[in-house]
């Protein structure tokens, strides 16, 4: 198998609604994605940079603000099939889960992005609950 | 002025490459005149068989449950316990130089610390080490190395073998002579070369101290790991076509894979190539096309890089004696796990507890200012049992923290002090296959047991004789008459593990 399929999630005490107005921007990655220092969105391409200062071409597939949901895929070379998912449930109790999928060949990479996703996702929670 | 502490390693080596541990193909004179002077250690192991998890348990002196470091790709916690902190709020002076791999390579968001020193221009302070080089095992990548040969000899970078291919997983392409995995030729200079990097950048800094300074450095070679590209101009040293095939060999096939199959599943799966159950070895590699002339290449060209390993050694004992240091240092080597390198017909590295991969090289030589009387030592030990050992060599009070004991000196001083057993863990999960492995060795057995995983129910193990077995060929885990020895060895090995860290720190990256 070559693909590689990583999930993370996280609950935060925060509404859904308020979770996706920064979750859901593509052009905000930067401002809760560690390691993510910059993002340039023209239309549906977005380029973000790396801290390694790498800049990552990404075209965005799905942004639906009723379901909550965004869809994107690295369009780099070295990928051959990419999605990155971010989905924000509500959950009741003004609470929210945010799930950050990431589905990737070669898999090895899935890896390195999912621990990513990761962390970006500790950021989220930190961020939404201290605000 | 106390003494001062030169704790060298190298990497992936196997006990028996060192000509004091019965070696025959590679020459080592230094690490073999560092034995007889000092203490010679026969049955040492690894805490764990895979880089990161063994290197977090040198610097932190505790098993890789507590370290929470289960498998490579987790990183230690930048404020995890070092010994090397311990050390310098103590007044060492101290350093590492070459590889230190406590946090993942594979780091395109830059988010680890060891990748951007190099980056940023950063020598220190890090984890304890005022002064912090980095170097791994090729010309790529974010360390101190890969900058220094892409800033002064860039027309070198492109020399090195490869690591990972195209998909990113640990590259399988094969060279030399014969085609054997990892094997390249390497035209790069032999002072371009890592090796003699890391002792050149070890003498600068070694240069750099104050005469009456105590230090400790930690000088970390990349090799012998694979890839097996040592510098071209070396391999004249040793004719593949003249290395005799190793012991653990079995040359013919059907006695091969019965041994194989006496071993738990996934052994023969691996070999057959139906499941590559870690990332360190090639994906698409698989061990059953592996051919005698290949295991000699492999062999020969690992002798190359420790040979050179053991030269560069010596010029940093030169340094230390032109310095006027030579009484007062204590030298201690050893690696952080084996290399199967032929062993039942397999090479590189996995869940495999035998002793291609457990039984590692371990000196110490004392500070002759000691007054110390050489001495071999058959008792098991451990890396766990380093950090102790330094600081009980600096004089400072071993940390609650540590879980190991300094090392002994000799059999009565390991039987006064109880050192009875040493262990070893594995864990991996990768791309929903996992395994996890706990082993005990103790009284001249090696016993290991599989708890519930991708190719095991939990009820598998191995136990092997290790004075009329010492390759580890006969699998005496199923034999009615050891039912009782099992048991014991089992109720031992659970009553000494630590518990696994919770929670379970998360997968960062491949390695």
């Amino acid at each position: 198998m070559t693909l590689g399929s990583i999930r993370h999630h996280t609950v935060i005490r925060r509404p859904a609604a308020t979770v996706w107005e920064l979750a859901g921007d593509p052009t905000r990655l930067h401002e809760w994605f560690p390691g993510i220092t910059a993002c340039q969105v023209d239309g549906n391409s977005r380029v973000i940079t790396l801290g390694s200062g790498l800049p990552m071409p990404e075209e965005i597939l799905v942004k639906d603000d009723v379901h909550r949901r965004f869809q994107y895929r690295i369009t780099a070379p070295v990928f051959k099939y990419h999605r990155g998912t971010i989905d924000v449930l509500d959950t009741g109790d003004e609470c929210c889960l945010v799930v950050y999928s990431t589905d990737c060949d070669p898999r090895a990479m899935a890896l390195m992005i999912g621990s990513g996703t990761a962390g970006a996702l500790d950021e989220l929670r930190r961020q939404m609950e201290t605000s | 002025m106390g003494r001062k502490i030169l704790f060298i390693t190298s990497d992936q080596q196997r006990y028996d490459t060192l000509g004091c541990n019965g070696g025959t193909v590679a020459r080592t004179p230094v690490l073999d005149a560092l034995a007889a002077d000092g203490y010679r250690y026969e049955r040492a192991h690894p805490q764990s068989v895979v880089c990161m998890p063994s290197r977090s348990t040198m610097i932190t002196g505790q098993y890789p449950s507590t370290h929470g470091v289960w498998m490579n790709g987790v990183a230690l916690p930048v404020d995890a316990p070092s010994v090397a902190a311990e050390l310098h709020d103590n007044g060492y002076r101290t350093a590492l130089v070459g590889k230190p791999h406590f946090e993942p390579f594979l780091d395109p968001f830059a988010r680890f610390a060891e990748n951007r020193f190099a980056a940023n221009g950063m020598t220190g302070l890090h984890r304890g080490f005022e002064h912090f080089e980095s170097a791994t095992h090729g010309a790529l990548g974010p360390l101190h190395y890969a900058r220094w040969l892409a800033a002064n000899h860039p027309e070198a970078v492109g020399m090195f073998f490869q690591v990972l291919d195209m998909s990113l997983e640990v590259s399988a392409a094969g060279g030399g002579e014969t085609g054997a995995p990892q094997v390249h030729d390497n035209a790069v200079p032999r002072e371009w070369y890592h090796t003699d990097w890391v002792a050149d950048r070890t003498i600068s800094w070694l240069d750099s101290l104050a005469a009456d300074d105590d230090w400790f450095c930690w000088m970390s070679f990349p090799d012998p790991h694979h890839p097996w590209d040592p510098p071209a101009s070396e391999l004249g040293r040793i004719d593949w076509r003249d290395v005799p095939l190793p012991a653990g060999y079995i040359e013919d096939r059907e006695r091969r894979e019965a041994v194989l199959d006496t071993k738990p599943r996934h052994w023969r799966a691996w070999y057959d190539g139906r499941l590559v159950s870690n990332y360190e070895a090639p994906a698409s590699w698989v061990p059953a096309t592996l051919t005698a002339d290949q295991v000699r290449e492999v062999n020969a060209r690992n002798a190359v890089e420790c040979e050179l390993i053991d030269e560069a050694i010596g010029r940093v004992l030169a340094t230390i004696d032109a310095r006027g240091w030579a009484d007062d240092v204590d030298v201690i080597f050893t690696t952080d796990h084996g290399e199967l390198q032929g062993d039942f017909g397999l090479l590189f590295k996995g869940p495999y507890h035998v002793d291609g991969l457990m039984r590692i090289p371990l000196i110490w030589r004392p500070a002759p200012s000691s007054g110390s009387t050489p001495a071999s030592v058959s008792r098991p030990v451990g890396l766990v049992d380093l950090a102790p050992t330094f600081c009980t060599i600096a004089g400072v009070a071993v940390p609650d923290w540590m879980e190991g004991a300094a090392l002994p000196v000799d059999d009565a001083d390991a039987d006064r002090r109880g050192f009875e057993r040493v262990l070893t863990e594995w864990d991996s999960e990768l791309f929903g296959v996992d395994v996890h492995l706990r082993t005990i060795t103790r009284d001249g057995w090696m016993c290991s047991t599989y708890q519930p995983g991708f190719s095991h129910d939990g009820s598998e193990g191995e136990l092997y004789d290790l004075v009329d077995d010492p390759l580890q060929q006969v699998n005496r885990w199923d034999d009615p008459s050891m039912a009782s020895l099992r048991s014991n060895l089992l109720a031992d090995l659970w009553d000494h593990q630590p518990q696994m860290h919770s929670p379970l720190r998360r997968v960062e990256a491949p390695v």
